[in-house]
């Protein structure tokens, strides 16, 4: 869309890391491809999905208006972005942040892009990720490059893919910390993204990192692999190393991750994160995606067999000296102060500064020094409020800052003295909130607002009892304050309401013939204790009295819980069907001629429906490594030709030729789990397997295509005039299209492709 | 001079009286009612950030908020796709567009007479740093269209343009008359019938 998009290319080049600019062309080019029809649509889909460009509601070309469902017109008509996804319909970038980590200059970065492509707000995920919405697909690649320029890439933020990393955001000011486990979050990031290992799961990979067991800033018992800092004395000398945990994960089965091993020592970590990558590539499920996640595979095995696979996996891989190169430098995440150390004076403040201080400001381990937490109403930040508190950073904390699964920022390293003015500042730019991590910082996905599988509005109710709570907040008990609240659209818990002490969920009911907002209601989970259990479903209430459930619940705990009983021990002790029957009455729902409110949504006025609901991508489909081979082999060879148009043969015949060697390199991962990179190798790899067996051989061609790839191979050192290369690229053509059909053969043939992967 | 994605924001009246809530009504009542010849899409409630978007009806070709930037209230008209024609057409298409919103607006049953926007003052941006960074070289390269253009609108009345210079901001300029303006004369002005 942007008239600028053609040009930051050649702007950002000098700027950009050269191995993620080159990514980025690939990326725009795949865009080109598919404008030309030259690609499939469900290639090109898990192809965005693993740069962070997700599909958002009603980008099937359908809306229902309210009253009647809307066709949405949009001007590239037929062309898709991904099946029944329209390519003009407005889209959500996901931008990774290992670890939440963020200098001013990136952030200054994403103030300019939230601006420019999308709707004015940036939005903070529930994995410290960022969000940006109504996005078009053609600003993508733009956005990309500007992201790149500092440092951030958007790769596997979506798709089948390690997702973002994160941790806790107190690491390394923390007095509960083991260490600081930011420079551990940092190579894992690293060293997995873009992973030949990572790169053929049938569903997303969730990684996190805490730095004690007991907070729950990392939640690391929700996640695939989840690692706790730990230390252990051997021969005197106190080794680093991980508590690690696999097999985690909320969705509608909420899974606690299960200790695979009470101490993995730090030089340990990434070869067994590697070899778990490979086990869960090679066993995991990848037909049935509700069963694709690692926690059912290790369910299935159980944890002691899933070990010893992962041990006997670790035991066969070939050294690499990036496992340990990160250890020797755990020193340069070290964040130092702007200011020095000091404390608040005891002169009188308002009372907004007091409660402020109470909920949003904990002291760090370094004397003098505390964290502020920023609280942000529903993740949510302007372009303006995100360079003022670039403005804040640069003034009072030095550099960085990061961002919480609470989907809040946090500054570090404030100089306690400073907090006055700190609030003072924050409060200009509408920052000087309290109620960090209280009852009032309601959490929610995105809900019905932007999900394609969104059943209610999560970030209705949210806003809703967000503001009712506020409004309260000063005479709201002790006991309750400290309560979470989470609320997700539906089912799959992308607000992780199993693990809040009051969660909702999304769902509908059919009443006199009209359909009814309603949420499912999850008492008791535990936030502490890195998420250490999960509520119970209690029964559904419709959407409009979900704050009256909140009131009746918090008001009894209030009044019945005993000496410092906790709200978990208070709902257990109470029973579910005490709950349910407190509850009772307020599951029902008046006639719509009586009151038509209970008939729409949160912040929506238009009248209840489920019909805009469309298909997930949550982990997109399932596209082998083998399509994505062929894929980029024929992007390839795209490329030739521009080369050959630009004039230049000598390139053109070997983009040429090297497009035939990722093709047969891509055919022979059906055949072989150790995929070599040497040309020599693949050829013969290929006579072997391939045309030996005459499983490559055309009905009517026979052996021709194969043919090309060899005598290409045998010349590649030739130099090529325009006449040869444009013959290279023909040939090059039909080798990739012959890929295609053998490849297509065998996986419709009765008998399994080799079972040897 | 290619210039795209002009945002206009025209200022309401009485901001102490804006309230937000009956803007998801309007704004959804207009995609059910396809008011303009774009494609809108839905709308992104934002009433919960302070100083924020407020609330947007999200279009294919440009989206449409009772926007809340810097505390200060107003219609915002942000154009995404591009326009052909001249800088002058460009800009009378923008703010066209504006005016016929905010007088939408007005006139809506729901706000019973209660929103007025001036004419007086007027916000113009352009929405990409690259074709438009904020500079003096830019305000000078286009102060002869924004002249032009605004001669034109306000009727040969006096007004000035102000031009806020941090560069990490979008290209943007006040546009101010002596005089107050309403929304049906700068209509009539960029010939709206
Ligand atoms: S929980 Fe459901 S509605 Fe919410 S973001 Fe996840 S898939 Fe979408």
């Amino acid at each position: 869309m942007k008239v600028s998009n053609g040009r930051w290319r050649e702007r950002l080049l000098d700027q950009m890391p050269p191995a993620l600019a080159r990514e980025i062309d690939v990326y725009e080019t795949e865009i080109e491809l598919r404008k030309q029809g030259k690609l499939d649509e469900k290639v090109f889909a898990e192809t965005r999905l693993r740069r962070g460009a997700y599909g958002q509601r009603y980008d099937n070309g359908q809306r229902h208006d309210g009253r009647q469902t809307r066709h949405l017109d949009y001007p590239s008509a037929g062309l898709t972005k991904g099946p029944n996804t329209l390519w003009d319909a407005p889209g959500m970038q996901r931008i990774k942040i290992p670890f939440g980590g963020l200098t001013t200059r990136q952030l200054d970065v994403l103030a300019d892009l939230t601006e420019e492509y999308s709707d004015g707000i940036a939005h903070v995920t529930t994995r410290q990720d960022f969000q940006l919405h109504f996005v078009h697909i053609d600003d993508t690649p733009s956005l990309m490059r500007r992201l790149a320029a500092v440092g951030i890439t958007t790769r596997e933020a979506c798709g089948n893919a390690v997702r973002n990393v994160t941790a806790c955001p107190y690491s390394g000011v923390c007095s509960d910390e083991t260490f600081d486990v930011t420079p551990y979050a940092h190579a894992c990031a690293r060293f997995l993204l873009g992973h030949p290992d990572t790169q053929d799961f049938g569903r997303k990979f969730k990684i996190a990192f805490s730095g004690c067991k007991h907070d729950a800033c990392a939640l690391t018992t929700i996640h695939d692999m989840g690692a706790i800092a730990a230390t252990r004395v051997e021969d005197g000398r106190v080794r680093r190393g991980f508590e690690l945990y696999v097999g985690g994960g909320l969705g509608s089965v909420p899974y606690q991750a299960k200790l695979f091993d009470a101490f993995v020592p730090e030089e340990e970590l990434l070869p067994i994160a590697q070899a778990i990558s490979r086990v869960f590539a090679r066993l995991g499920e990848k037909k049935n995606r509700a069963r694709a996640r690692i926690k059912f595979l290790v369910n299935n095995l159980g944890m002691e067999e899933f070990k010893r696979l992962i041990l006997e996996e670790r035991a066969s891989l070939p050294p690499d000296p990036t496992w340990t190169a990160h250890l020797d430098r755990l020193h340069a995440h070290e964040e130092t102060p702007l200011k020095p150390a000091s404390s608040l004076n005891g002169t009188a403040h308002s009372e907004g500064f007091r409660r402020w201080v109470e909920t949003n400001v904990r002291p760090q381990k370094q004397p003098g020094y505390v964290v502020v937490t920023v609280t942000l109403p529903l993740g949510d930040i302007t372009a303006g409020q995100l360079r003022g508190l670039v403005d804040i950073a640069r003034r009072f904390v030095n550099d960085t800052l990061r961002t919480t699964v609470e989907q809040n920022f946090v500054l570090r390293w404030v100089s306690e003295a400073d907090l006055p003015e700190m609030y003072a500042a924050l409060d200009r730019i509408g920052l000087g909130q309290s109620g960090a991590g209280t009852i009032v910082d309601v959490v929610a996905c995105p809900g019905t607002d932007t999900c394609k599988l969104g059943i209610a509005s999560s970030r209705g109710l949210a806003g809703e009892l967000r503001k009712r709570l506020a409004e309260q907040s000063v005479c709201l008990d002790r006991a309750i304050q400290d309560l979470r609240i989470k609320v997700s659209g539906c089912f799959n818990s992308c607000g992780q309401h199993h693990i809040a002490d009051i969660g909702f969920y999304g769902v509908s009911r059919h009443i006199g013939g009209y359909t009814v907002p309603h949420f499912q209601v999850i008492l008791g989970g535990q936030w502490t204790e890195n998420a250490g259990s999960y509520g119970l479903a209690m029964g559904a209430v419709p959407s409009k009295r979900i704050p009256e459930v909140v009131e009746r619940i918090t008001r009894r705990y209030v009044a019945e819980r005993r000496n410092g009983e906790s709200f978990q021990e208070f709902v257990k002790r109470i029973g579910k069907s005490e709950v349910k029957t407190m509850l009772d009455d307020l599951t029902h729902v008046p006639d719509h001629s009586v009151d038509a409110s209970f008939y729409s949504d949160w912040r929506d006025p238009r009248e209840f429906t489920t019909g805009d609901m469309g298909v997930g991508e949550c982990a997109g489909e399932v596209v082998s490594q083998v399509e994505f081979g062929l894929a980029a082999a024929e992007r390839e060879v795209f490329e030739a030709q521009v080369l050959l148009d630009r004039g230049d043969a000598q390139q053109a015949g070997h983009q040429a030729y090297v497009s035939m060697i990722h093709a047969a390199q891509a055919l022979l991962r059906t055949k072989m789990a150790e995929i070599t990179n040497d040309p020599d190798r693949i050829v013969n790899d290929f006579r072997t397997h391939f045309y030996d067996t005459e499983r490559f051989f055309d009905p009517f061609a026979g052996g021709k295509f194969a043919q090309y790839l060899f005598l290409a191979h045998q010349r590649a050192a030739s130099p090529y005039t325009p006449e040869s290369a444009h013959h290279r690229i023909e040939e090059a053509q039909l080798f990739i299209e012959a890929a295609y059909s053998c490849y297509g053969r065998m996986s419709t043939a009765t008998v399994p492709v080799d079972g040897s992967r | 001079m290619d210039i795209q994605h002009l945002n206009v924001k025209f200022f309401v009246e009485h901001p102490e009286v804006v309230d937000l809530d009956p803007f998801l009504t309007i704004f959804n009542r207009w995609i059910q009612e396809q008011v303009c010849d774009d494609l809108l899409i839905d709308v992104a409630d934002y009433r919960h950030v302070v100083a924020g978007p407020g609330v947007v009806l999200i279009g294919h070709q440009a989206n449409y908020s009772l926007d809340n930037t810097d505390n200060r209230s107003g219609f915002l008209y942000n154009r995404k796709a591009r326009l052909d024609g001249s800088v002058q057409d460009r800009l009378r298409q923008a703010v066209r567009s504006a005016l016929l919103a905010c007088r939408r607006l007005e006139e809506d049953p729901l706000l019973q007479g209660a929103l007025r926007f001036s004419g007086q003052e007027v916000r113009v941006l352009i929405n990409d740093r690259l074709i438009a960074p904020n500079t003096e070289a830019m305000l000078l390269a286009l102060q002869p269209e924004l002249h032009a253009f605004f001669d034109g609108l306000y009727g040969g009345a006096e007004y000035t343009i102000s031009h806020p210079s941090d560069p990490r901001e979008r290209f943007t300029v006040h546009v101010q008359a002596s005089a107050p303006f309403d929304i049906t004369t700068l209509l009539d002005a960029v010939n709206i019938p």
